[in-house]
């Protein structure tokens, strides 16, 4: 609170304040032995691990056990990295000083990047290239794929289900998760933890096996006795049992599958907006309190805009997680009945169908939908650093 | 503008084992500014937060002019509160923080503007109006909030330490900011502070606080003066009083070889152990043919420059480790050596030592 004032103090090294040294051999200058050990250093480290690995998938057998090889790829990775990371910090010792100064963090941060770009741009890459080719990524078809998808109904109801999706869970989600952090943080202590972990437990379930216990809630059988939970009570109150899932009039049965996920998500958001709540100052509430708000007022207008990042971050993760919305539906109904999505389309097009370069088409679309999502992010991720 | 009266108010935590505040009663005058003051946990912010409403009353009554407040909700009772951590929401601009109270009770917009334009002329806020609390120093955050509670022309102001989060230097001088600001308005004012300087400086009148009760409520002089038992005297004065306990005999009191001189009351009451106070000031040096005094051995020279305070000891059962003597900034004083000093009826605050009670006049 009192440092505003406070002059501002730089971190920056001081080069040019620096007592004076005598002109040693070197100082300053370009340590060529330096940097040609770090170089070879790094190669042979490189070499070597690369090869090891190499020789894991290719002779197993001569290490005996999985086991063996286990612990031999943990140590040999680990200490490998920090011999890589020893040589490359000598390497970048042995240059001028000034420039190993200004290389010496992009020299750290080079490796990750690398794996980053093997890992993630490489296949991304790949992925583009092939949407424009065949089946069997064997020639080029130009935009074929993509004029096939477009026409393909599926691929529309896929589209629209998505849309559906992202425009209902997230924000039911959120909106669920806050009125739960908000009513439990009003509970006696043991009460708070009880439902918080009640709340929280569907997290700990996969999207399989939610998807599996929701398959009973809105199961159908034949006969009269209704063991499907929703049909139970549907019966009860005097309807005709009905096959959910397989109604799609206004897309219920995909709003029925969005219930699990948001079911499974609300534990999620409550945990992160409860500390968020927790963690706006009571001062603050009084203070509005005796300016004569409401509480609802209150909520409205002090504690929702403080927590706004957290609502915003847990928006966005939610929003990710459901463009990539797949079990839920794969299992449910395997996309029948109007309720595909672009992740289980793809999926039936590259494994049930044998259709590489559509596939890869959908996925380019999924991908250049998510873009503008995660710049978003980025962004306020940054904002939120600065206002630190 | 209102009195605020409290009828026995009573506030009892849940789940403590006593009461936080037992049973208050303190009457406030229209436009007086009260400071209410006592070390932490003496109930002093409790009394506060009843009166503002945030604290639920357990039994008795609290009154703002003639309406019973008691089980009125904040936002009913018009008052306005300055929070220590001033409680700006951080969201909103200072116009908007200024504002919030007035956008609540639905007065017009361009009168909202108005009252927020005033008051952050008299603050000198009109230039960060537009700015985050963030933005801001702590003393500019200060007066924000300060803002926020004169735009409302409340019935009654509550400070709750407004000051501590402040340095030194700002402290002082927004001290007499706030004091002058409220002799303006003419808004009563409470004010809690665990800063006796603070209590003394600003208060028309001050109530001190001990374990939940009022010790003393009066003037600043008279309680400095006339501190009506032991907490109020070690409390009141900066250095401390000097409070020493001796054996009363013979309508003096015994301190070691030293008789200290009593007034004719406190002579009268007095018996058996008492102790005897006296401010730093109000010693005066002995030179060699005056007597045998009270013997101290001084072990550190504070130099101020208008005044040395001189801390020693004395070997005297029952007097404090440190006796503090104020001396004349020119006065010489060397470490080690033994001054006699001796002091006047009239400045020597006799208590009774078992009830603590003041036994002087």
């Amino acid at each position: 609170m009192s440092g505003s004032g406070s002059a501002p103090v730089s971190l920056e090294p001081k080069h040019d304040t620096k007592a004076p040294t005598p002109p040693a051999e070197g100082v300053g200058g370009f340590n060529a032995g330096k940097f040609f050990i770090g170089l070879v250093g790094m190669v042979v480290v490189a070499w070597g691990i690369g090869n090891l690995f190499l020789a894991f998938g290719y002779y197993p057998e001569k290490f005996g056990s999985r086991i063996v090889i286990a612990i031999v790829a943990l140590i040999a990775g680990v200490g490998g990295a920090a011999v890589f990371f020893y040589f490359l910090n000598m390497m970048v010792e042995g240059l001028p000083e000034r420039l190993s100064l200004r290389v010496m963090p992009y020299a750290y941060l080079a490796p990750a990047v690398a794996a980053i770009g093997v890992m993630l741009l490489y296949p991304t890459v790949q992925t583009i290239h092939y949407s424009f080719a065949n089946a069997d990524s064997t020639a080029y078809v130009g935009f074929d794929n993509y004029r096939a998808i477009f026409q393909d109904d599926e691929f529309w109801i896929s589209i629209t289900n998505n849309i559906l999706w992202l425009l209902v869970v997230p924000a039911l989600t959120v909106a669920f998760g806050t009125v739960v952090a908000v009513l439990a943080d009003k509970l006696s202590q043991t009460g708070e933890k009880v439902a918080k972990s009640l709340i929280f437990l569907p997290m700990a379930i996969s999207f399989v096996g939610a998807s599996a216990i929701w398959l009973l809630v809105y199961q159908l059988d034949s006969g009269d006795e209704q063991t499907g939970l929703l049909n139970a009570v549907w019966s009860a109150l005097g309807g005709e049992p009905q096959a959910w899932l397989s109604i799609d009039t206004a897309r219920l049965n995909s709003f029925l599958m969005m219930v699990i996920l948001i079911w499974l998500q609300t534990g999620f958001a409550m945990i992160l907006l409860s500390s968020a709540i927790k963690g706006v100052p009571e001062e603050t509430l009084e203070a509005a309190r005796i300016d004569g708000a409401s509480e609802l007022k209150i909520f409205f207008q002090v504690v929702i805009p403080q927590i706004r990042g957290t609502i915003i971050t847990v928006f966005i993760t939610v929003l990710i997680l459901v463009l990539k919305v797949f079990d839920i539906v794969y299992v449910l109904k395997n996309g029948l009945d109007k309720t595909n999505v672009i992740a289980n389309l793809f999926f039936q097009e590259l494994f049930a169908n044998g259709q590489a370069g559509q596939a890869s088409a959908i996925v380019v679309i999924l991908l250049i939908a998510v873009m503008p999502v995660l710049f978003y992010q980025v962004r306020h991720f940054r904002q939120e650093e600065m206002n630190r | 503008m209102a009195t605020v009266r409290f009828e026995k108010a009573q506030r009892w935590y849940p789940g403590a084992d006593e009461p936080a505040v037992p049973g208050i009663d303190l009457e406030i005058g229209d436009g007086e500014f009260m400071v209410l003051v006592g070390p932490s946990g003496c109930g002093k912010s409790t009394t506060l937060r009843m009166l503002a409403g945030l604290e639920e009353v357990n039994s008795g009554h609290i009154y703002i002019g003639d309406r019973d407040v008691t089980h009125i909700p904040p936002k009913d009772r018009d008052i306005a509160m300055v929070f220590q951590n001033y409680a700006l929401y951080p969201h909103m601009s200072v116009a908007d923080n200024m504002g919030f109270a007035l956008k609540m009770a639905k007065v017009p917009k361009d009168e909202q503007r108005k009252r927020v334009e005033e008051a952050a002329r008299i603050l000198g806020l009109t230039e960060y109006l537009d700015r985050k609390p963030k933005a801001l120093s702590g003393g500019q955050r200060q007066r924000v909030a300060m803002g926020r509670a004169i735009v409302r022309s409340p019935q009654v102001f509550c400070m709750d330490e407004p000051l501590s989060n402040l340095d030194a230097k700002m402290r002082v001088q927004t001290r007499t900011d706030i004091a002058k600001l409220q002799a303006d308005l003419g808004v009563t004012t409470v004010y809690v502070t665990h800063d006796q300087v603070e209590a003394m400086t600003m208060g028309d009148r001050v109530a001190v606080m001990s374990k939940g009760y009022l010790q003393q409520v009066d003037t600043p002089l008279r309680l400095y003066d006339k501190p009506i038992n032991l907490f109020v005297a070690g409390f009141i004065g900066s250095p401390q009083m000097n409070l020493m306990e001796g054996v009363a005999r013979d309508g003096k009191v015994q301190l070691g070889n030293y008789a200290v001189p009593v007034d004719p009351t406190a002579a009268k009451k007095m018996n058996g152990n008492v102790t005897v106070g006296v401010r730093p000031e109000n010693w005066r040096l002995l030179s060699e043919q005056d007597g045998e005094g009270f013997p101290i051995r001084v072990t550190v020279v504070e130099q101020l420059g208008a005044d040395n305070y001189v801390y020693g000891t004395s070997d005297v059962e029952g007097t404090p480790s440190t006796v503090i003597i104020r001396m004349s900034g020119r006065a010489v004083a060397q470490k080690g050596e033994t001054l006699r000093v001796t002091t006047d009826p009239e400045h020597v605050h006799v208590f009774d030592t078992d009830t603590g009670e003041r036994l002087s006049d």
